[in-house]
Protein backbone atom coordinates (compact mmCIF):
# COMPACT_ATOMS: atom_id res chain seq x y z
CA UNK A 1 0.00 0.00 0.00
CA UNK A 2 3.51 2.47 -0.47
CA UNK A 3 1.51 4.90 -2.69
CA UNK A 4 3.71 7.23 -5.21
CA UNK A 5 2.07 10.38 -4.27
CA UNK A 6 3.55 13.19 -6.17
CA UNK A 7 3.94 17.20 -4.88
CA UNK A 8 2.50 20.10 -7.32
CA UNK A 9 5.67 20.14 -9.01
CA UNK A 10 5.55 16.27 -9.77
CA UNK A 11 8.34 15.36 -7.20
CA UNK A 12 7.57 11.91 -6.01
CA UNK A 13 6.50 11.73 -2.14
CA UNK A 14 8.19 8.24 -1.27
CA UNK A 15 7.37 6.80 2.51
CA UNK A 16 9.41 8.21 4.87
CA UNK A 17 10.80 10.69 1.95
CA UNK A 18 13.66 8.27 1.63
CA UNK A 19 15.56 8.49 -1.94
CA UNK A 20 15.76 5.44 -3.99
CA UNK A 21 18.16 6.69 -6.64
CA UNK A 22 21.68 7.65 -5.12
CA UNK A 23 23.67 10.89 -6.16
CA UNK A 24 20.50 13.11 -5.95
CA UNK A 25 22.23 15.78 -4.76
CA UNK A 26 24.15 16.47 -8.01
CA UNK A 27 20.81 17.45 -9.24
CA UNK A 28 20.50 20.54 -6.38
CA UNK A 29 22.33 23.11 -8.30
CA UNK A 30 23.20 25.96 -5.35
CA UNK A 31 25.09 28.11 -7.95
CA UNK A 32 21.81 30.16 -7.60
CA UNK A 33 22.30 30.84 -3.89
CA UNK A 34 25.45 33.21 -4.93
CA UNK A 35 25.83 36.94 -4.04
CA UNK A 36 29.72 37.12 -5.48
CA UNK A 37 30.95 35.55 -8.20
CA UNK A 38 34.68 34.57 -8.52
CA UNK A 39 36.81 34.40 -11.05
CA UNK A 40 40.26 32.65 -11.75
CA UNK A 41 42.77 34.92 -13.42
CA UNK A 42 44.93 31.93 -14.96
CA UNK A 43 48.06 34.34 -15.75
CA UNK A 44 48.61 34.60 -12.53
CA UNK A 45 47.75 30.97 -11.02
CA UNK A 46 50.83 28.73 -10.00
CA UNK A 47 48.10 25.82 -9.91
CA UNK A 48 49.00 25.35 -6.13
CA UNK A 49 45.66 23.66 -5.97
CA UNK A 50 44.96 25.70 -2.59
CA UNK A 51 41.53 27.22 -3.94
CA UNK A 52 40.64 23.27 -4.99
CA UNK A 53 41.40 21.91 -1.39
CA UNK A 54 39.63 24.52 0.76
CA UNK A 55 36.46 24.86 -1.54
CA UNK A 56 33.57 23.36 0.82
CA UNK A 57 31.33 22.48 -1.87
CA UNK A 58 34.36 20.77 -3.98
CA UNK A 59 33.18 23.68 -7.09
CA UNK A 60 36.43 23.88 -7.73
CA UNK A 61 37.98 21.38 -10.74
CA UNK A 62 41.51 20.84 -12.69
CA UNK A 63 40.50 20.92 -16.26
CA UNK A 64 42.39 18.34 -19.00
CA UNK A 65 44.80 21.27 -19.65
CA UNK A 66 45.80 21.71 -15.78
CA UNK A 67 43.44 24.91 -15.13
CA UNK A 68 41.47 25.08 -11.90
CA UNK A 69 38.44 26.16 -13.02
CA UNK A 70 35.23 26.79 -10.86
CA UNK A 71 31.86 24.74 -11.44
CA UNK A 72 29.08 27.97 -11.35
CA UNK A 73 26.57 25.42 -11.25
CA UNK A 74 27.46 24.92 -7.91
CA UNK A 75 29.74 27.44 -6.23
CA UNK A 76 27.18 29.34 -3.51
CA UNK A 77 29.96 32.49 -3.66
CA UNK A 78 31.87 32.27 -0.20
CA UNK A 79 34.97 33.67 -1.99
CA UNK A 80 37.26 31.29 0.30
CA UNK A 81 39.12 30.67 -2.52
CA UNK A 82 40.06 33.93 -2.86
CA UNK A 83 41.37 34.28 0.77
CA UNK A 84 43.17 31.40 0.67
CA UNK A 85 44.99 32.10 -3.15
CA UNK A 86 48.61 33.49 -2.00
CA UNK A 87 49.03 35.12 -5.35
CA UNK A 88 45.40 36.91 -5.30
CA UNK A 89 44.81 35.40 -8.50
CA UNK A 90 40.88 34.88 -7.17
CA UNK A 91 38.88 37.97 -7.80
CA UNK A 92 35.55 38.55 -8.18
CA UNK A 93 32.26 40.64 -8.92
CA UNK A 94 28.94 41.45 -6.95
CA UNK A 95 26.53 39.14 -9.64
CA UNK A 96 23.52 40.75 -10.43
CA UNK A 97 20.05 38.46 -11.42
CA UNK B 1 1.96 -24.20 28.06
CA UNK B 2 0.77 -20.02 29.71
CA UNK B 3 1.89 -19.45 32.32
CA UNK B 4 1.21 -17.27 35.07
CA UNK B 5 4.15 -15.59 36.62
CA UNK B 6 4.45 -13.01 39.34
CA UNK B 7 6.73 -10.11 38.22
CA UNK B 8 7.59 -6.42 38.32
CA UNK B 9 6.39 -4.17 35.72
CA UNK B 10 10.06 -3.65 34.08
CA UNK B 11 10.48 -7.36 34.20
CA UNK B 12 6.99 -8.23 32.09
CA UNK B 13 7.67 -5.00 29.39
CA UNK B 14 11.09 -6.84 29.20
CA UNK B 15 9.78 -10.22 28.91
CA UNK B 16 7.30 -9.07 26.31
CA UNK B 17 9.96 -7.40 24.28
CA UNK B 18 12.55 -10.47 24.26
CA UNK B 19 9.43 -12.22 22.82
CA UNK B 20 9.19 -10.02 19.58
CA UNK B 21 12.87 -10.48 19.08
CA UNK B 22 14.36 -7.64 18.07
CA UNK B 23 17.92 -7.09 16.61
CA UNK B 24 18.95 -3.93 17.92
CA UNK B 25 18.65 -3.12 21.33
CA UNK B 26 20.43 0.76 21.93
CA UNK B 27 19.81 1.33 25.90
CA UNK B 28 21.05 4.08 28.34
CA UNK B 29 19.04 2.98 31.17
CA UNK B 30 17.01 5.57 33.18
CA UNK B 31 15.17 5.38 36.20
CA UNK B 32 12.31 3.72 36.66
CA UNK B 33 12.54 2.27 33.71
CA UNK B 34 16.38 0.80 34.20
CA UNK B 35 15.25 -2.75 34.71
CA UNK B 36 13.87 -2.82 31.54
CA UNK B 37 17.70 -2.62 29.42
CA UNK B 38 18.73 -4.41 32.51
CA UNK B 39 16.55 -8.02 32.31
CA UNK B 40 17.40 -7.56 28.53
CA UNK B 41 20.89 -7.35 28.78
CA UNK B 42 20.82 -10.25 31.00
CA UNK B 43 18.70 -12.26 28.12
CA UNK B 44 21.68 -11.23 25.46
CA UNK B 45 24.13 -12.35 27.99
CA UNK B 46 22.51 -15.83 28.55
CA UNK B 47 21.88 -16.29 25.13
CA UNK B 48 18.36 -16.36 25.09
CA UNK B 49 18.17 -13.17 22.65
CA UNK B 50 20.21 -13.42 19.86
CA UNK B 51 20.19 -9.29 19.68
CA UNK B 52 23.24 -6.94 20.09
CA UNK B 53 23.07 -4.15 22.69
CA UNK B 54 24.41 -1.22 22.15
CA UNK B 55 25.55 0.68 25.60
CA UNK B 56 25.23 4.31 24.09
CA UNK B 57 26.47 7.32 26.09
CA UNK B 58 23.00 9.12 26.45
CA UNK B 59 19.45 9.20 25.53
CA UNK B 60 19.85 11.21 22.62
CA UNK B 61 22.40 8.51 21.21
CA UNK B 62 19.92 5.61 22.48
CA UNK B 63 17.46 7.21 19.95
CA UNK B 64 19.69 7.75 17.17
CA UNK B 65 21.12 4.38 16.97
CA UNK B 66 17.47 3.53 17.19
CA UNK B 67 17.19 5.61 13.46
CA UNK B 68 20.07 3.86 12.44
CA UNK B 69 19.03 0.22 13.32
CA UNK B 70 15.76 1.06 11.58
CA UNK B 71 17.28 2.47 8.74
CA UNK B 72 19.16 -0.76 8.50
CA UNK B 73 15.69 -2.86 8.07
CA UNK B 74 15.73 -4.45 11.50
CA UNK B 75 13.06 -4.46 14.75
CA UNK B 76 14.76 -2.52 17.73
CA UNK B 77 13.78 -1.55 20.97
CA UNK B 78 14.63 1.08 23.43
CA UNK B 79 13.15 2.69 26.88
CA UNK B 80 13.42 5.68 28.64
CA UNK B 81 11.18 8.05 31.09
CA UNK B 82 11.27 11.70 31.99
CA UNK B 83 14.16 13.69 31.71
CA UNK B 84 16.07 10.80 29.15
CA UNK B 85 12.79 11.54 26.43
CA UNK B 86 13.58 14.67 26.76
CA UNK B 87 16.89 14.63 25.71
CA UNK B 88 15.81 12.45 22.93
CA UNK B 89 13.18 15.34 21.34
CA UNK B 90 15.38 16.16 18.76
CA UNK B 91 15.37 13.21 16.98
CA UNK B 92 11.56 11.97 17.95
CA UNK B 93 10.49 13.69 14.87
CA UNK B 94 12.82 12.62 12.53
CA UNK B 95 11.75 9.15 13.86
CA UNK B 96 8.14 9.31 12.80
CA UNK B 97 9.03 11.06 9.51
CA UNK B 98 11.13 8.33 8.16
CA UNK B 99 8.20 6.30 9.26
CA UNK B 100 10.39 3.92 11.14
CA UNK B 101 7.84 1.85 12.96
CA UNK B 102 10.26 1.93 16.13
CA UNK B 103 8.84 0.32 19.57
CA UNK B 104 9.57 2.61 22.95
CA UNK B 105 8.78 1.74 26.18
CA UNK B 106 8.30 5.32 28.40
CA UNK B 107 7.98 4.33 32.10
CA UNK B 108 6.15 7.48 32.76
CA UNK B 109 7.87 10.36 35.48
CA UNK B 110 7.74 14.27 35.78
CA UNK B 111 10.12 15.91 34.12
CA UNK B 112 12.43 18.00 36.60
CA UNK B 113 12.07 21.53 37.85
CA UNK B 114 11.92 20.90 40.55
CA UNK B 115 13.97 17.28 40.37
CA UNK B 116 11.72 14.58 41.04
CA UNK B 117 11.88 10.61 40.15
CA UNK B 118 8.52 10.03 40.66
CA UNK B 119 5.11 9.92 38.47
CA UNK B 120 3.44 11.94 35.87
CA UNK B 121 2.29 12.16 32.26
CA UNK B 122 4.68 15.46 31.77
CA UNK B 123 7.17 13.45 29.71
CA UNK B 124 5.32 11.61 26.80
CA UNK B 125 2.76 14.40 26.81
CA UNK B 126 5.01 16.58 25.94
CA UNK B 127 6.02 14.23 23.21
CA UNK B 128 2.66 14.04 21.69
CA UNK B 129 2.91 16.34 18.68
CA UNK B 130 5.76 14.48 17.04
CA UNK B 131 4.36 11.57 15.29
CA UNK B 132 4.48 8.65 17.68
CA UNK B 133 1.58 6.50 18.59
CA UNK B 134 0.93 6.76 22.28
CA UNK B 135 -1.03 4.22 23.93
CA UNK B 136 -1.79 4.45 27.46
CA UNK B 137 -1.34 1.17 30.12
CA UNK B 138 -3.74 0.21 33.36
CA UNK B 139 -1.60 -2.11 34.64
CA UNK B 140 1.04 -4.92 34.24
CA UNK B 141 -0.80 -7.47 32.01
CA UNK B 142 -1.23 -4.37 29.59
CA UNK B 143 1.77 -3.09 29.45
CA UNK B 144 3.21 -6.18 28.48
CA UNK B 145 -0.17 -7.04 26.18
CA UNK B 146 0.92 -3.84 24.23
CA UNK B 147 4.40 -3.93 23.52
CA UNK B 148 3.21 -6.72 21.29
CA UNK B 149 0.68 -4.93 20.01
CA UNK B 150 2.62 -2.11 19.38
CA UNK B 151 4.95 -3.99 16.97
CA UNK B 152 2.47 -5.54 15.00
CA UNK B 153 0.37 -1.63 14.85
CA UNK B 154 3.45 -0.29 13.77
CA UNK B 155 4.61 -2.41 11.25
CA UNK B 156 1.54 -2.32 9.26
CA UNK B 157 1.84 -0.96 5.65
CA UNK B 158 -0.65 1.54 6.05
CA UNK B 159 0.71 2.95 9.07
CA UNK B 160 4.78 2.73 9.61
CA UNK B 161 4.47 4.87 12.61
CA UNK B 162 6.31 4.67 15.66
CA UNK B 163 5.09 3.69 19.27
CA UNK B 164 5.29 5.12 22.70
CA UNK B 165 4.05 2.10 24.57
CA UNK B 166 3.46 4.63 28.02
CA UNK B 167 2.89 2.92 31.90
CA UNK B 168 3.37 4.42 34.62
CA UNK B 169 6.34 4.86 36.24
CA UNK B 170 7.25 2.95 39.80
CA UNK B 171 3.55 2.43 39.93
CA UNK B 172 3.69 -0.19 36.94
CA UNK B 173 7.34 -0.48 36.54
CA UNK B 174 8.03 -1.66 39.95
CA UNK B 175 4.58 -3.08 41.05
CA UNK B 176 4.52 -7.17 41.28
CA UNK B 177 1.64 -8.43 39.72
CA UNK B 178 0.50 -11.77 38.11
CA UNK B 179 1.50 -11.73 34.11
CA UNK B 180 -0.26 -14.38 31.70
CA UNK B 181 3.51 -15.11 29.69
CA UNK B 182 2.06 -16.19 26.40
CA UNK B 183 3.96 -19.30 24.26
CA UNK B 184 6.95 -17.56 22.02
CA UNK B 185 5.43 -19.45 19.11
CA UNK B 186 1.95 -17.98 19.34
CA UNK B 187 3.57 -14.40 19.42
CA UNK B 188 6.07 -15.00 16.85
CA UNK B 189 2.89 -16.04 14.61
CA UNK B 190 0.95 -12.72 16.04
CA UNK B 191 3.60 -10.03 15.44
CA UNK B 192 4.97 -11.62 11.72
CA UNK B 193 8.31 -10.44 10.22
CA UNK B 194 9.79 -7.19 9.63
CA UNK B 195 10.47 -7.00 5.92
CA UNK B 196 10.72 -2.87 5.11
CA UNK B 197 10.91 -2.00 1.25
CA UNK B 198 13.79 0.36 2.33
CA UNK B 199 16.59 0.06 3.90
CA UNK B 200 20.76 0.73 3.48
CA UNK B 201 22.12 -1.82 1.18
CA UNK B 202 25.74 -0.67 -0.04
CA UNK B 203 24.65 -3.04 -3.18
CA UNK B 204 21.31 -0.64 -4.00
CA UNK B 205 22.18 2.69 -2.27
CA UNK B 206 19.48 5.06 -1.05
CA UNK B 207 19.21 8.18 1.03
CA UNK B 208 17.39 8.54 4.14
CA UNK B 209 16.90 11.87 6.36
CA UNK B 210 17.40 13.91 3.25
CA UNK B 211 16.74 17.81 2.93
CA UNK B 212 13.00 18.08 1.81
CA UNK B 213 12.44 21.64 0.44
CA UNK B 214 8.96 23.88 0.95
CA UNK B 215 7.29 22.50 -2.11
CA UNK B 216 7.76 18.57 -0.12
CA UNK B 217 8.15 19.32 3.15
CA UNK B 218 4.57 20.30 4.06
CA UNK B 219 3.28 17.26 2.11
CA UNK B 220 5.45 14.42 4.15
CA UNK B 221 4.08 16.08 7.53
CA UNK B 222 0.66 15.21 5.45
CA UNK B 223 1.46 11.85 5.16
CA UNK B 224 2.44 10.95 8.70
CA UNK B 225 -1.33 12.34 9.59
CA UNK B 226 -2.64 10.46 7.32
CA UNK B 227 -0.98 7.75 8.67
CA UNK B 228 -2.21 8.36 12.11
CA UNK B 229 -5.37 8.32 10.77
CA UNK B 230 -5.21 4.98 9.12
CA UNK B 231 -3.67 4.01 12.71
CA UNK B 232 -6.74 4.56 15.00
CA UNK B 233 -8.49 1.79 12.51
CA UNK B 234 -5.35 -0.36 12.69
CA UNK B 235 -5.11 -0.30 16.22
CA UNK B 236 -8.57 -1.24 17.24
CA UNK B 237 -8.06 -4.07 14.13
CA UNK B 238 -5.02 -5.05 16.36
CA UNK B 239 -6.73 -5.50 19.31
CA UNK B 240 -9.55 -6.91 17.70
CA UNK B 241 -6.91 -10.13 16.41
CA UNK B 242 -5.04 -9.88 20.11
CA UNK B 243 -8.73 -10.30 21.35
CA UNK B 244 -9.59 -13.81 19.24
CA UNK B 245 -5.59 -14.56 19.92
CA UNK B 246 -4.82 -14.31 23.21
CA UNK B 247 -8.48 -14.05 24.86
CA UNK B 248 -8.26 -10.57 26.28
CA UNK B 249 -7.99 -7.25 24.58
CA UNK B 250 -8.67 -3.14 25.62
CA UNK B 251 -11.76 -2.34 24.85
CA UNK B 252 -11.92 -1.26 20.80
CA UNK B 253 -8.34 -0.42 21.33
CA UNK B 254 -8.63 3.08 21.96
CA UNK B 255 -10.78 3.69 24.73
CA UNK B 256 -12.48 1.12 27.03
CA UNK B 257 -15.85 2.29 28.67
CA UNK B 258 -16.42 1.36 32.10
CA UNK B 259 -20.14 1.46 33.33
CA UNK B 260 -20.88 3.63 30.43
CA UNK B 261 -24.23 2.82 29.25
CA UNK B 262 -26.40 4.35 31.37
CA UNK B 263 -24.35 6.95 32.95
CA UNK B 264 -24.62 10.40 33.94
CA UNK B 265 -21.32 11.75 34.87
CA UNK B 266 -17.81 9.97 33.73
CA UNK B 267 -14.44 10.54 34.37
CA UNK B 268 -11.55 10.14 31.21
CA UNK B 269 -8.50 9.39 32.49
CA UNK B 270 -5.28 7.61 31.07
CA UNK B 271 -2.74 5.23 32.86
CA UNK B 272 -2.77 3.32 36.00
CA UNK B 273 -5.71 5.45 37.61
CA UNK B 274 -8.32 3.96 35.90
CA UNK B 275 -7.54 1.07 38.50
CA UNK B 276 -8.23 2.97 41.48
CA UNK B 277 -11.06 5.02 39.59
CA UNK B 278 -12.68 1.45 38.50
CA UNK B 279 -13.26 0.75 42.86
CA UNK B 280 -14.32 4.24 43.39
CA UNK B 281 -17.10 3.58 40.01
CA UNK B 282 -17.89 0.43 41.98
CA UNK B 283 -18.93 2.31 45.31
CA UNK B 284 -20.81 4.56 44.13
CA UNK B 285 -22.90 2.68 41.49
CA UNK B 286 -23.91 0.82 45.50
CA UNK B 287 -25.41 3.83 46.22
CA UNK B 288 -27.49 4.23 43.47
CA UNK B 289 -25.04 7.25 41.13
CA UNK B 290 -25.25 6.52 37.43
CA UNK B 291 -21.41 6.85 37.32
CA UNK B 292 -18.56 5.43 34.50
CA UNK B 293 -15.22 5.52 33.56
CA UNK B 294 -13.59 6.51 30.02
CA UNK B 295 -10.47 4.77 29.92
CA UNK B 296 -8.27 6.79 27.11
CA UNK B 297 -5.74 3.96 25.60
CA UNK B 298 -4.31 6.10 22.84
CA UNK B 299 -3.70 9.60 23.84
CA UNK B 300 -2.18 9.86 19.37
CA UNK B 301 -3.92 9.18 17.62
CA UNK B 302 -6.38 10.65 19.23
CA UNK B 303 -10.61 8.98 19.03
CA UNK B 304 -12.77 11.87 19.08
CA UNK B 305 -15.14 9.87 16.97
CA UNK B 306 -15.12 7.24 19.68
CA UNK B 307 -15.04 9.81 22.77
CA UNK B 308 -18.05 11.77 21.14
CA UNK B 309 -20.08 8.46 20.96
CA UNK B 310 -19.14 7.86 24.74
CA UNK B 311 -19.67 10.68 26.03
CA UNK B 312 -22.39 12.99 23.97
CA UNK B 313 -25.06 11.93 26.60
CA UNK B 314 -23.15 12.29 29.56
CA UNK B 315 -24.90 15.43 32.12
CA UNK B 316 -20.93 16.06 33.09
CA UNK B 317 -17.41 14.69 32.12
CA UNK B 318 -14.30 15.47 34.46
CA UNK B 319 -11.23 14.84 32.66
CA UNK B 320 -8.39 13.96 34.70
CA UNK B 321 -4.90 14.81 33.64
CA UNK B 322 -1.64 13.85 35.29
CA UNK B 323 0.53 16.52 33.73
CA UNK B 324 -0.35 20.18 32.97
CA UNK B 325 0.21 22.52 29.65
CA UNK B 326 1.61 25.42 31.89
CA UNK B 327 -0.42 28.70 31.07
CA UNK B 328 -3.74 27.02 30.09
CA UNK B 329 -4.71 23.54 31.40
CA UNK B 330 -4.57 19.89 31.25
CA UNK B 331 -3.31 18.41 27.62
CA UNK B 332 -6.49 15.87 27.61
CA UNK B 333 -8.53 18.26 29.34
CA UNK B 334 -8.61 20.86 26.50
CA UNK B 335 -8.21 18.33 23.84
CA UNK B 336 -11.71 16.56 25.13
CA UNK B 337 -13.33 19.76 25.32
CA UNK B 338 -12.07 20.53 21.67
CA UNK B 339 -13.83 16.85 20.54
CA UNK B 340 -16.89 17.68 22.14
CA UNK B 341 -17.26 20.89 21.07
CA UNK B 342 -20.94 20.36 19.53
CA UNK B 343 -21.84 18.17 21.93
CA UNK B 344 -23.72 19.46 25.42
CA UNK B 345 -22.26 17.92 27.84
CA UNK B 346 -20.28 20.07 30.45
CA UNK B 347 -16.38 19.07 30.43
CA UNK B 348 -13.93 19.97 33.03
CA UNK B 349 -11.01 19.08 33.84
CA UNK B 350 -8.89 18.21 36.97
CA UNK B 351 -5.21 18.48 37.23
CA UNK B 352 -3.78 15.62 39.31
CA UNK B 353 -0.96 13.61 40.69
CA UNK B 354 1.92 16.02 40.02
CA UNK B 355 5.44 14.61 40.36
CA UNK B 356 4.28 11.39 42.20
CA UNK B 357 1.52 13.12 44.20
CA UNK B 358 -1.19 9.76 45.08
CA UNK B 359 -4.35 9.66 43.09
CA UNK B 360 -6.38 7.81 45.58
CA UNK B 361 -10.15 7.07 45.93
CA UNK B 362 -10.68 9.88 48.45
CA UNK B 363 -9.80 12.43 45.33
CA UNK B 364 -11.80 10.31 42.53
CA UNK B 365 -14.43 10.56 44.13
CA UNK B 366 -13.86 14.52 45.20
CA UNK B 367 -13.67 14.79 40.93
CA UNK B 368 -17.48 12.89 40.69
CA UNK B 369 -18.62 14.99 43.40
CA UNK B 370 -17.70 18.44 42.07
CA UNK B 371 -18.89 17.30 38.60
CA UNK B 372 -22.07 15.87 40.08
CA UNK B 373 -22.74 19.00 41.45
CA UNK B 374 -21.94 21.25 38.18
CA UNK B 375 -18.60 22.36 39.82
CA UNK B 376 -15.68 23.22 38.14
CA UNK B 377 -12.51 21.32 38.08
CA UNK B 378 -9.81 21.60 40.67
CA UNK B 379 -6.37 20.75 41.49
CA UNK B 380 -6.73 17.19 43.42
CA UNK B 381 -4.18 17.87 45.74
Amino acid sequence: MDKELKSKDGVILTKGAVIREPGSTKKYKTGDWRTFKPSIDQEKCIKCGKCWLNCPDAAIYKDKDGKFQINYDYCKGCLICAKVCPVKAIGFVVEEK
Amino acid sequence: MVEKKVMSGSEAIALAVKLCKPLVLPMYPITPSTLVPEKLSEFVANGELNAQMIYVESEHSAISALYGAYATGVRSFTATASQGLALMHEIIPIVSASRFPAVMFIANRALSGPLSIWNDHSDSMSERDQGWIQLFCEDIQEAFDTIIMAYKIAEKENVSLPIMVCADGFILTHVYEPVQIEEQEKITDFVGTYNPKDFLDTKNPKTFGAFAQPNTYFEFKEQVQDAMMEALKEIKNVNEEFGKKFKRKYGDGLIELIEMQDAEYALLIAGSTIGTAREVVKDLRKKGKKVGLIKLKSVRPFPTKELILASKKLKGLGIIDRHISLGYEGALCTETKAALVKEKVNVTGFIAGLGGRDIDRERIRHAFDLIINGKEGVWLK
